[in-house]
């Protein structure tokens, strides 16, 4: 489903990411792990459009997207969460989700102003689909408290539950269970594995190798920016390198 | 025929060489300027939008000194230059510090404020007249080539010489200068090498608004001083400055000198009144077309 | 959203009965004033407040509407009413041009060239002697009229300018409160975010750009015709200045809050008649207080007050 060829990204001196590739299949929860300075995020923020990679090629469903601003990834159904949770602070909880429905409505600027019709009922269809999202990752109780009290973990919900609005065919995580305690954590393993039920492709960067080894279907490893194994999580688990990488980190 | 064809040649090279040589000292005055918003930008972050009120402050200080306190001159410039800086360190005490949320909109506000604050204290003070100090040393012009200058001309580029060679010495030559520098480039890693970041926010108000005082001092002989003289000086500096790339250095002075002259050339040969806006259109296509200045390496996280 | 149109209809239930109270004399033709600062702090306030995109130079397109009204009317014989939507529009061509180069700089970079672009159109207005008349203004702008009813008096102006100034600020709610709206803030918030689930923020900061602009021509066409003199003095540097007061005062991202901030900072100087030169210091010490101790501005400064003053009586209680 989503195909990475080749990716190449020097920054100035710096080679973060060297020939990367790998393939990502549809339906499947993919974990993306590796030390730390590994290249992970940078991979994610080649893929999401916010870096541009020196060399390489991103094919999603066949399609080049390589060079794609993440507001064209977004109508293409693909999406992503961020490690330090970027809430629209000033919204409430209901209106952060309901601007991830951006791309699933169409009033523009002179239609909302006027309060046209469709655009009303538009409106309607929006705040209902919406909360659907913020029962589903269980956060409709705070619908509407204003996104910046949030706690960290419910904070995580909602940047999920915003992402879901969207629809997504993809949803990428970067790092979802940092700052979450283990409670909170085994509720993303859940949460996780009912967006796949969904349909949904999951791709995760993360460190918390319990969560990988439960949830994930396949397992890539980075390190130093290379590409170092790519398996299911019992292959990773015996892989004799990725043990080095991981213990040679503390020589 | 052709003799007369020679002489209007020779005198329209006379007229540029004017322009240029005027240019080159208004253009000193903004590159001074201009290197007062880079210093405290390359250690904060803010843009001072006062700056400007600190050339105004060092002009009328000194007609102060002068006229009131009946101070020689060479007492009176460094009073005017004391004062102006311990404005400085109380405008960084009262309206930089105590800011809670230093977001670059609340930043804007606030100097913009502080900036109207200050001309008007200053035009309470001073009044809305006018007012000139003397040439530091007389007024007989000096002809160079087919222009002519005045001493004051002499003095405004050999005073930003000193200043701008001092400003190097102190940012590559000393402790606090180097510690500044370290600011600039990385605020966390400088608190953590023991450097006071706070302290050094200070100093680079201090500095920036002793500059500027002394760019006011140094011009006010020709072009009058007032209250309100600090805003388009101001705005002008920060011009050079944005052409320098924000350089504490050599680039903002060569952006400074270029709009001094552009703006004479353009005020002599094509319409004066369009003067000022020379500056600002220059702003708007540097900060269109290369923002980060004419010699600046492109920044990522700049704009 | 029942209470949104129920704070709207006591508004306007205010604003036309305000004559009844001054009976014409002086202060009507102050107030024909708030109602245009109105529209051009809520203009400002679209931009500023909800998209979070400084511009120091709106008086530049206040002064491009009563300009562009003024001359095609003195000069070239237009109907006001052909003239206002025409300036309108040309001033909207050039916010989009411009806003393509300018909205992709940021915080202070922005500031400076909004700035900038502001004192490039004053400078034109002073030097453009033949079309405009130059620093010593233009003047015999005919006033607005329907058939054979003439707006020539403060009162019908007052009127016809709070028409225009009741539409704005219901376009502006209906906005804040949308789609649109939600999009903008997102953008303000967390650009990078909002980026990521499909919002394009550049053509948004454009279109709130160009909107804001025409609603600032349209206050300066109306001015013009209400004033029939215009003078370059009025749309210069200190009128930006004195704009984002009233947009800061009044709370960013509150409609109302920018009539507050407008009609304190029009009314203000009326009943400091006396200390006419000092309004400088007022202004600048306004903003200097405001951003340090009520960030939110009036609107939100107050509430937050009272609820501080409260818990601490209710505290000291218990204790």
């Amino acid at each position: 489903m989503l195909e990475i060829s080749g990716i190449t990204q020097i920054f100035g001196g710096v080679t973060a990411l060297e020939d990367v590739s790998f393939r990502i299949n549809r339906g499947e929860i993919t974990g993306v792990i590796g030390p730390n300075g590994a290249g992970k995020t940078t991979l994610f923020n080649i893929i999401t459009g916010i870096y541009t990679q020196t060399c390489g090629k991103i094919l999603f469903e066949d399609k080049d997207v390589s060079r794609l601003q993440p507001e064209r990834l977004a109508r293409l159904a693909m999406v992503r969460t961020f490690q330090n949770i970027e809430l629209f602070g000033g919204m409430t909880v209901h209106e952060n989700v309901m601007v991830g429905m951006h791309t699933k409505s169409s009033s523009g600027l002179l239609a909302c102003a006027l309060k046209m019709p469709w655009s009303m009922s538009e409106e309607r269809r929006i705040r209902e689909a919406s909360m659907k999202w913020l029962e589903f990752t269980g956060i409709a109780d705070l619908a509407d408290v204003m996104a910046g009290n949030l706690p960290f973990g419910k904070g995580r919900m909602l940047e999920i539950a915003r992402a879901l609005a969207v629809e997504p065919r993809i949803i990428l995580m970067d790092e979802p269970a940092a700052g979450l305690n283990s409670q909170e954590t085994l509720g993303l393993a859940q949460l996780i594995k009912q967006i796949r039920d969904l349909g949904i492709t999951v791709v995760l960067v993360e460190h918390d190798m319990e969560l990988v080894m439960d949830i994930c279907d396949r397992i890539v490893v980075l390190n130093l920016g290379r590409k170092l194994a790519e398996g299911t999580p019992r292959e990773i688990q015996d892989n004799p390198e990725v043990i080095a990488a991981y213990l040679g980190e503390d020589d | 025929m052709s003799l007369s064809l020679l002489s209007r040649g020779e005198m329209q090279f006379d007229q540029i060489l004017q322009y240029v040589l005027s240019g080159l000292s208004t253009g000193a005055i903004y590159a001074l300027i201009g290197i007062g918003f880079s210093i405290i930008y390359n250690a904060t972050g803010i843009i001072n939008f006062a700056q400007g009120e600190f050339v105004m402050l060092g002009g009328l200080l000194t007609l102060t000194c002068l006229e009131y306190l009946k101070l020689p001159i060479w007492a009176a410039i460094p009073c005017a230059v004391a004062v102006s800086t311990v404005a400085g360190l109380l405008f960084e005490r009262l309206a930089i510090r105590p800011l809670r949320r230093p977001t670059p909109i609340n930043l804007v506000i606030i100097t913009i404020g502080g900036s109207i604050l200050i001309r008007g204290l200053a035009m309470l003070f001073w009044g809305k007249d006018t007012h000139s100090i003397p040439s530091f040393s007389g007024d007989d012009p000096i002809a160079i080539g087919g222009a002519t200058i005045l001493p004051q001309h002499l003095w405004i580029l050999g005073i930003t010489v000193i200043i701008i060679t001092a400003n190097k010495f102190y940012f590559y030559h000393t402790i606090s200068g180097k510690a500044m520098r370290a600011c600039a480039y990385n605020r966390r890693a400088a608190s953590l090498v023991g450097i006071d970041v706070r302290r050094m926010v200070l100093f680079s108000f201090m500095i920036s608004s002793a500059m500027g005082a002394m760019a006011g001092i140094i011009v006010a002989p020709l072009t009058m001083t007032s209250y309100d003289v600090g805003v388009m000086l101001g705005l002008k500096g920060f011009c050079a400055a944005i052409i320098g790339g924000m350089s504490s250095g050599i680039a903002t002075v060569i952006g400074g000198l270029l709009l001094g002259v552009l703006e004479s050339l353009g005020a002599g040969l094509i319409s004066s009144g369009y003067k000022d806006a020379i500056a600002f259109i220059m702003l708007l296509l540097i900060l269109f077309i290369r923002p980060q200045g004419l010699f600046g390496k492109a920044d990522s996280e700049r704009v | 959203m029942k209470r949104e149109l129920l704070k709207f209809a006591a508004f306007t239930a205010f604003v036309l009965l305000m004559p009844l109270f001054f009976k014409g004399g002086y202060l009507m033709n102050v107030l024909v004033f708030v109602g245009i600062n109105t529209m051009l702090a809520i203009a400002l306030n679209l931009l500023l407040g909800y998209a979070g995109q400084i511009s120091l130079g709106h008086a530049g397109f206040f002064g491009l509407g009563a300009y562009l009204s003024g001359v095609l009317t003195v000069n070239y014989d237009w109907n006001p009413w052909q003239a206002m939507p025409v300036a309108a529009v040309v001033v909207g061509c050039l916010a989009c041009l411009i806003g393509f180069p300018i909205l992709k700089l940021k915080g202070h970079y922005l500031a400076m060239a909004t700035l900038g672009l502001g004192i490039i159109i004053y400078i034109v207005f002073n030097e453009t002697i033949e079309l405009t008349g130059g620093p010593s203004g233009l003047s015999g702008i005919p006033n607005l009229a329907v058939g054979e009813f003439t707006f020539d008096s403060d009162v019908k102006n007052y009127y016809l300018v709070w028409c225009f100034a009741l539409a704005v600020v219901l376009f502006s709610i209906n906005l804040a409160n949308s789609r649109v709206g939600r999009a903008l803030r997102a953008v303000h918030d967390s650009e990078v975010a909002a980026r990521v689930v499909g919002v394009n923020a550049r053509m948004l900061k454009i279109q709130i750009f160009v909107l804001s602009a025409m609603i600032s021509s349209l206050a300066g066409s109306l001015y013009a015709h209400t004033m029939t003199f215009i003078s370059p003095a009025s749309f210069g540097f200190n009128f930006s200045v004195e704009l984002l007061t009233m947009v800061v005062i009044g709370g960013l991202g509150s409609v109302y809050g920018s009539f507050l901030g407008a009609a304190l900072l029009t009314l203000l100087p009326e009943f400091l008649r006396a200390a006419n030169d000092y309004d400088i210091i007022i202004y600048g010490g306004l903003l200097v207080l405001m951003v340090m101790f009520m960030p939110g501005g009036l609107v939100r400064g107050f509430p937050d007050l009272f609820r501080k003053i409260f818990n601490r009586r209710g505290g000291s209680e218990h204790a």
